[in-house]
């Protein structure tokens, strides 16, 4: 194919590094103000990068996996994203600093006073904590790198023999993604009400992940090809898939929530409907039902019909929903442990937004400086290109 | 035997198929079709006789071909609406039969949770949708593009329908069409690499001679095929996975019944005794069991009298009591002739009885009439005696009563 390697326009790299920027100083100042309320906000940045970067792995992985072509030629949008794994890695540190503020059963008097919590102490304690999330990076680091390195190498040597090895990688990784993905949620998030406990939630939080990461991907890929970084081969056509995925997981999630939402208002036991409660209370109410209508009714309707995949101009506007949206969900899962009377909005919280959208533009642009936008060697990039809807 | 009666049937099989194609066919013209060579010439002359203006055509390839739809600028199907309308309408039907069923019809406490609860019917809701959106959309494709009650085309059986199901493409024009001549379609098709036309006639069944669908064999093949289907199902069912897991309707289960032995007690009995000294709820014993009304000191009603509990003894006198009491306690009941009839309940006895005495009567019985104390609770026997009083005192009105209660 004919590919012109073009450098993305300066607006990008200024507005990335806008975002950052203005971001660093407010999170600098929530630290300063409320080093608490600063740690949960961190926490839920965290969490949403974890999401977009390692979810955007695993669409990754997913193409190689089940031999999709579609998705080729937008490969590299996901390859950038999941750049965030690196800088993931460095920003967990202040995160581990931050525990005792965040998770009451590091404090050693609750250890004590508290049977429940001394029964899950072999799994909750500090150290195990901190090894796992050393292990977990271990994981996401090693998968990270070899991808990448297989795919970019593919762009000169256009050696299939890498894609068939990055299939073996992803069979292995998709295993290890849905664990250490709960692993990830059940001991950042679930963690934070110790005593509560759902199995679904290593689910829910996936659910999640793929979610806001097909939608980042739609935005760019979209955004990309409009403005001609990509191919001319490409149309509106490309992006049905896109929307069907954003659709489908938006589908996903709402099944997966609701499935434990239901198990726990059918059982009916304190040890499980008290988080639930916690969201019922006050202003949290509303919230919780904004969430059925924000996550999942709005853009369900919107996304149904078919002729909606395919308007580029609607699939960015979506994608930015998607992304709201996924933030909407994290803040309702961390934040009631902090804000107990009722939800509460303000500069913090903006700040950590920005720095997240900020440093996902800026990992972005700095990774599309270097490497082609399109996987140019890839055997299945022609078939891609040649994608028909009807 | 078998081997010859299937060779029977594929020779009545060839014996039809080469009737279908030379005999059946009428004078009437179905359209010109025509046959091509590679898929590049189809899709340009696809998009060559949509360019022309014609509307009713149609492509025949061996496999689908993408990029084809809008070559014969077709425009998205309307199946999607179909679906849609019957998706909501299952939705709507589902949630109407879940609070119909277990706030109307059944209402039945579970979990403690409201007869109606939405929670609980999404699931099924869920179901009903999908369902119904399923349903619709296959229908919708049978109705709208296969057109249903249509079951043969007069391409069916023809020369063209054999090349195109195997390695050739082929387009045909219906002679219907409003812009349709001879002469132009055959240019058409020849300019644009056809290497052969043909004609297509209607067959007679397709002309509304004979309309397949009412054909006496169709529907008796129908019919026959259902009654198989029904027969085989319940014979599997019934007869042959009758005592098998878990097709055994659970005649089996892993429980203890009563008055059964069980090794997981002790002392092998299934049934468990109640703890020395103890009573279990409902079941307090009555302590002038079997005695003369006499010796009765009982009691006096610890209901209080309201509408509700007058209601409900209403309701329970006339389902219990009024088989034979009758519903106004005169002892005219439905079971005259069958049974001694009883006194009437507005008697001096009665009337005069402390509630004390009409409550041994249920709980104990009294000569021929039995014990009620199975059936009817403590709460709903003092509900009864209310009504009986209510009932008495109807019968004994005085002007007084009139006036007070307004
Ligand atoms: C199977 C028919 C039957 C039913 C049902 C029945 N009774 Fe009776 N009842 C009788 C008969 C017969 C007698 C007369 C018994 C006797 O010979 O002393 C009687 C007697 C009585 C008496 C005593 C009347 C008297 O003058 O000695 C009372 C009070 C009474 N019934 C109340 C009830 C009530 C309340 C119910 C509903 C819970 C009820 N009965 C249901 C057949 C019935």
């Amino acid at each position: 194919m004919d590919y012109k390697k073009k450098p993305l326009p300066p607006i990008v790299g200024k507005a990335g590094f806008g975002l950052l920027g203005i971001g660093l100083v407010l999170i600098i100042l929530a630290f300063a103000v409320n080093t608490q309320r600063a740690f949960f906000d961190y926490l839920w940045m965290y969490m949403f990068l974890v999401s977009v970067g390692v979810g955007s792995l695993a669409l990754v992985a997913l193409e190689y996996l089940v031999g999709a072509t579609w998705s080729t030629p937008f490969r590299r949008i996901s390859e950038f994203l999941s750049s965030l794994i690196p800088v993931l890695a460095i920003l967990v540190i202040p995160l581990l600093f931050g525990m005792h503020d965040l998770f009451h059963w590091t404090h050693p008097e609750t250890l004590q006073n508290d049977p429940i919590l001394q029964s899950k102490a072999p799994y909750l304690n500090v150290n195990f904590f901190i090894i796992r999330v050393a292990i977990v990076f271990a994981v996401w680091l090693a998968f990270y790198f070899l991808f990448i390195r297989n795919s970019q190498r593919q762009d000169n040597t256009k050696d299939p023999a890498l894609t068939r090895q990055s299939i073996k990688l992803s069979a292995v990784f998709a295993i290890l993604f849905i664990i250490t993905i709960s692993i990830t949620a059940v001991d950042w998030m679930m963690s934070l009400e110790y005593h509560w406990y759902s199995t679904m939630f290593g689910v829910y939080y996936f659910s999640g992940t793929l979610y806001v990461s097909f939608a980042v991907a739609a935005f760019c890929a979209v955004k990309l090809n409009e403005n001609g970084y990509l191919s001319e081969r490409l149309s509106n056509n490309h992006y049905y898939s896109f929307g069907a995925f954003m659709f489908a997981f938006n589908i996903f999630w709402a099944y997966i929530a609701f499935s434990q939402y239901m198990l726990i208002w059918y059982a009916d036991i304190p040890e499980e409907t008290f988080w639930v409660i916690m969201r019922m209370k006050g202003s949290w109410a509303y919230y919780s039902i904004g969430l059925v209508f924000v996550h999942f009714i709005i853009p369900f309707i919107i996304l149904l019909p078919r002729s909606s995949k395919v308007r580029p101009g609607l699939l960015t506007k979506m994608a930015v929903w998607f992304v709201i949206a996924h933030f909407y969900d994290l803040y309702w899962l961390i934040m009631p442990t902090y804000f107990k009377e009722g939800f509460v909005f303000g500069w913090s919280e903006l700040g950590f937004m920005m720095f997240a959208v900020g440093l996902i533009i800026t990992v972005f642009r700095i990774r599309a400086a270097k490497v082609n936008l399109v996987p140019v060697g890839d055997p299945k990039l022609e078939s891609g290109l040649n994608f028909h809807l009807n | 035997m078998v081997s010859i009666m299937i060779k029977k049937l594929i020779n009545s099989l060839k014996e039809y198929d080469s009737k279908a194609d030379t005999e059946h066919r009428s004078k009437k013209l179905f359209g010109l079709a025509a046959l091509y060579n590679t898929p590049n010439e189809i899709i340009t002359a696809a998009a060559d006789v949509a360019g022309k203006g014609y509307e009713k055509f149609d492509v025949y390839t061996p496999y689908p071909m993408h990029g084809m739809d809008d070559a014969m600028g077709m425009k998205s199907s309307k199946v999607g609406y179909v679906s849609f309308a019957l998706g909501l309408t299952g939705m709507c039907l589902a949630l109407l039969m879940i609070w119909w069923m277990s706030s109307v019809n059944y209402p039945n406490i579970i979990g403690g949770k409201p007869f109606f609860a939405l929670p609980a019917s999404i699931p099924i809701t869920f179901e009903g949708t999908v369902l119904l959106t399923g349903i619709a959309t296959v229908l919708g494709v049978l109705i709208l593009f296969n057109q249903l009650p249509k079951i043969n085309s007069p391409l069916n059986d023809t020369d063209f329908m054999k090349r195109v199901t195997s390695d050739k493409f082929g387009l045909v024009i219906n002679a219907d069409d409003e812009k349709f001549i001879d002469a132009d379609v055959r240019k058409l098709f020849l300019s644009g690499g056809a290497f052969e036309v043909q004609e297509i006639y209607y067959r007679e069944t397709n002309l509304g001679i004979k309309t397949p669908i009412f054909d006496g064999k169709f529907i008796s093949i129908i019919f026959a095929t259902a009654i198989l289907t029904a027969i085989i199902t319940y014979v599997t069912l019934n007869i042959v996975l009758y005592d098998v897991v878990p097709f055994d309707w659970m005649w089996n289960q892993a429980k203890i019944n009563s008055q059964s032995k069980s090794d997981f007690f002790p002392n092998k009995a299934g049934m468990r005794e109640p703890v020395n000294g103890t009573v279990a709820r409902g079941f307090l014993p009555y302590e002038y069991k079997g005695m003369p009304d006499s010796s009765v000191k009982l009691l006096s009603n610890p209901l209080a009298v309201s509408r509700k509990v007058l209601e409900r003894g209403q309701e329970r006198f006339n389902i219990y009591c009024s088989p034979c009491h009758g519903y106004f306690g005169e002892g005219d009941g439905r079971m005259r002739d069958q049974f001694p009839k009883p006194p009437s309940l507005h008697n001096q006895k009665v009337l005069n009885w402390p509630d004390g005495n009409i409550f041994h009567v249920i709980t104990n019985g009294q000569n021929v009439m039995p014990s009620y104390a199975e059936q009817v609770p403590v709460d709903d026997r003092w509900a009864i005696i209310h009504y009986i009083r209510a009932l008495q005192r109807s019968k004994n009105a005085s002007d007084e009563d009139l006036t007070k209660s307004k």
